[in-house]
């Protein structure tokens, strides 16, 4: 909403400058562009950028939707279909290959994707089904001046963490110094499966949909997760990130894991609280269990074409978005995301995920039924963090729910 | 009226509720029975911006042809009614056997995933239900005593929280209890207890959810009774003040039995929305600590990539005829009181 409105309002002063950016528009030719996407102030950049060249002959339509995944799907059966371009991420891809809705764009870009990094191309083999623009991940948040206070260095790892705000609890500073986004079902089971897989973790037998848990890893990540439980506000069954960021602001935490596309919205011109803001620093995600690989998974944020539109609709589609996230776009919005788009420097808020890419944390998988793991953790873990389960009922449940859903899914028998 | 007429009356109603109610109830019915097709994997290649793996994918064109062929899927019987994630027959039998006695039997079988929602869901209704009639009832009482000249405004403000869309109530609610909001921190204060929670704790979160149920509720009950009050025949009630009875004998032998029909009828359709209980839990953010029926439909819904039709019809049968049970003695009333007048 900040870019919106600053977008705006640089609008309404200079319209000088804005006609010499329509100056600039490439003609994209006859139709429109229809895009749905979820909500990414970066993704409002780019259709803004798009919108500046829109005339008589060119329309933008875009839906910025947090429910997109679930309009996704529909929405691209028809034909043809309501949108000619879809933004998605990691695992949102999945259910639209599953059920072939999306282009290859290998014609496309040869003719028009001459911006491309290679590695921006998302590619099922050897085709590219979808483009990369940004990449996001959830790493380490944590107020420097706290820790000075405190005495203690710059945790990372887990166990470092929960030293940390245990000195930072017993010398007075802060009763709650940590924070995670431990809403149940998605987000507290991403905080499993980040932590999980940091440890080495697999979900399934190789080359089959048949859950294979480590109960040792998995036991140790729920001991964690509890134990990280014990300094974090007793809400924090309810925080997703809206509800860290105010008491983030107010000061009141010193430490959480964060998406790092929050982080922007972190930064001292940003921050209602400057002074708190300041001393904000970013970091990968830590690791665990001594495995020092970042506990964290990387996503990427990309677009996809539909199959059922008219090859035309794709073309128009296709410039108008490298248009929308050119190099120069990035040149202009340098911080509003970890681009991957060529001409990309990191910025001090892209540290976070960059570090947590170089240390070689793993990319959200994609297979068809990490979905159903995902969900069934959802499911179960708040029991385990309130105390109603053991660790290894909770477990034994997962496991049991996984097989039911994923039976009637049809990926076991 | 003629027959005739009344068939001419009640056709449109009845072929509405044929069309959008009748039919799609069979049509969740067949899909109860039928689960995703067996999914076809192949090997693919996958590159993204940080590696390349090899990966087992659904092949989407063997899937389309599988679907064209038999779209509701695959034939599971009653399989999904008595799966794990439903009536669990084969996991009540273990924890049966294994259970040294019948207390813990039980606290692991509502630990099931359709039997807590069932738990959770009984109780909302048991304790909401109640709750809102009886309190409907004295609020149309009091706003029934109120000079003429207020009282459009007094059953404006009353009916306030059944204006209010569910879910918004439900967040500004959940916004005020919260350890930093006007209730929650009042009531650390007045416990003397900086660490109460109304969020943390199961038990106060099912309260909390309870008591918005009974506000959400309460409005609907009032505006009912609230009519009902104005048709209560004043010579009767004269006649009682006449003969010494005070205001609450009027209320016990005159008005209330005059409002008995009404009361049934409000049980009745209470019951049913409140066994729906769905928007709170999710205003809430109280899927920790409770989950009702509609919320386990809502997430088989949406669950990951492929939706669960198959489950959510099993659980959506299964709500059904749990709401006839718990109608069957009003409707029997009813029946018998009809039976009774003809």
């Amino acid at each position: 909403m900040r870019y919106l409105s600053s977008a705006a309002i640089a609008g309404l002063m200079l319209p000088a400058l804005a006609t010499a950016a329509l100056a600039d528009c490439p003609d994209f030719g006859k139709g429109s562009l229809r895009l749905l996407s979820n909500e990414h102030a970066s993704v409002e950049i780019a259709v803004d950028r798009i919108a500046e060249c829109a005339t008589a002959d060119f329309t933008v339509k875009a839906n910025l939707n947090t429910e997109h995944a679930t309009i996704q799907g529909p929405a691209l059966s028809v034909s043809p279909s309501e949108y000619n371009v879809v933004v998605l991420a990691n695992g949102s891809l999945t259910p639209l290959l599953n059920a072939n809705l999306v282009r290859p764009l290998d014609d496309l870009i040869a003719k028009y994707g001459d911006q491309l990094n290679p590695n921006q191309m998302i590619k099922i083999n050897g085709k590219t089904m979808a483009i990369a623009f940004m990449a996001n991940a959830q790493h380490f948040f944590y107020r420097e001046d706290v820790l000075e206070q405190a005495g203690v260095p710059v945790p990372t790892t887990y166990e470092e963490v929960i030293e940390a705000s245990k000195a930072i609890r017993d010398q007075g500073i802060m009763q709650y110094p940590l924070a995670a986004t431990m809403i149940p079902d998605w987000s507290l089971a991403q905080e499993f499966v980040n932590m999980y897989m940091g440890r080495g973790g697999e979900f399934f037998e190789p080359g089959s949909a048949k859950p294979a848990l480590d109960m040792d890893k998995a036991i140790a990540t729920l001991e964690m997760l509890k134990e990280m439980s014990t300094y974090m506000n007793p809400d924090y069954l309810t925080f997703d990130t809206d509800a860290i960021v105010p008491i983030w602001e107010a000061g009141e935490v010193a430490m959480a894991n964060l998406w790092g596309s929050q982080a922007s919205s972190f930064l001292p011109e940003n921050s209602p609280s400057p002074e708190i803001a300041e001393n904000t620093r970013f970091a990968a995600a830590p690791s665990v269990g001594g495995q020092g690989v970042p506990a964290t998974t990387v996503w990427w944020d990309g677009f996809a074409i539909p199959k059922n539109i008219p090859d035309e609709d794709a073309e128009i589609a296709f410039r108008a978005m490298m248009y929308g996230l050119s190099p120069e776009m990035v040149a202009d919005n340098p911080r509003a995301a970890v681009w991957l788009i060529k001409g990309y420097e990191p910025t001090p808020a892209a540290k976070g995920i960059v570090e947590s890419v170089q240390g070689g944390a793993p990319s959200y998988s994609m297979l068809p039924y990490m979905s159903l793991m995902h969900d069934t953790f959802g499911a179960n873990l708040a029991a385990f963090m309130t105390g109603g389960k053991s660790a290894e009922e909770t477990i034994s449940d997962v496991l049991r729910d996984y097989e039911t859903s994923a039976r009637q899914a049809g990926f076991l028998n | 009226m003629p027959h005739l007429t009344f068939a001419k009356f009640i056709f449109p109603s009845l072929a509405a509720m044929f069309i959008f109610i009748a039919l799609p109830i069979v049509s969740v019915v067949y899909q109860s029975f039928f689960i995703e097709h067996e999914q076809i994997m192949q090997e693919v290649e996958t590159c993204d911006p940080f590696s390349c793996k090899t990966e087992r994918r659904i092949d989407p064109e063997a899937m389309i042809a599988l679907r064209a062929e038999q779209p509701a899927g695959r034939f599971n019987g009653l399989g999904t009614y008595t799966d794990s994630a439903h009536l669990a027959f084969d996991e009540i039998a273990r924890i049966w056997r294994a259970s040294p006695d019948i207390l813990t039997a039980l606290d692991r079988i509502t630990d099931l995933p359709f039997y807590r929602a069932l738990l959770f869901t009984f109780a909302y209704t048991a304790v909401v239900t109640p709750a809102s009639i009886a309190l409907g009832f004295f609020v149309a009482l009091a706003v029934n005593q109120i000079p003429k000249l207020i009282r459009g405004i007094v059953v404006y403000f009353s009916l306030l929280p059944m204006i209010v869309p569910s879910l918004l109530g439900s967040l500004i609610l959940f916004w005020m209890i919260d350890s930093r909001g006007i209730i929650g921190s009042s009531l650390q204060v007045l416990f003397n207890d900086p660490t109460l929670s109304l969020k943390a704790s199961p038990v106060l979160t099912w309260i909390t959810l309870f008591s918005y149920g009974t506000w959400n509720s309460t409005p609907f009950v009032f505006i009912i009774f609230f009519a009902a009050l104005q048709t209560v025949p004043r010579d009767t009630l004269e006649a009682a003040m006449v003969d010494g009875a005070s205001r609450w004998d009027r209320v016990r032998f005159v008005v209330a039995p005059h409002l008995a029909n009404v009361a049934t009828f409000l049980v009745l359709v209470s019951v049913m929305d409140n066994f729906r209980v769905f928007e709170a839990i999710i205003g809430f953010s109280a899927q920790a600590h409770a989950s009702s029926l509609s919320s386990v439909i809502f997430n088989d819904l949406r669950s990951g990539d492929v939706p669960l039709f198959g489950s959510a019809a099993a659980t959506s049968i299964m709500t059904i005829i749990c709401i006839a049970l718990l109608m069957s003695p009003s409707i029997r009333r009813t029946w018998i009181s009809f039976r009774a007048k003809a």
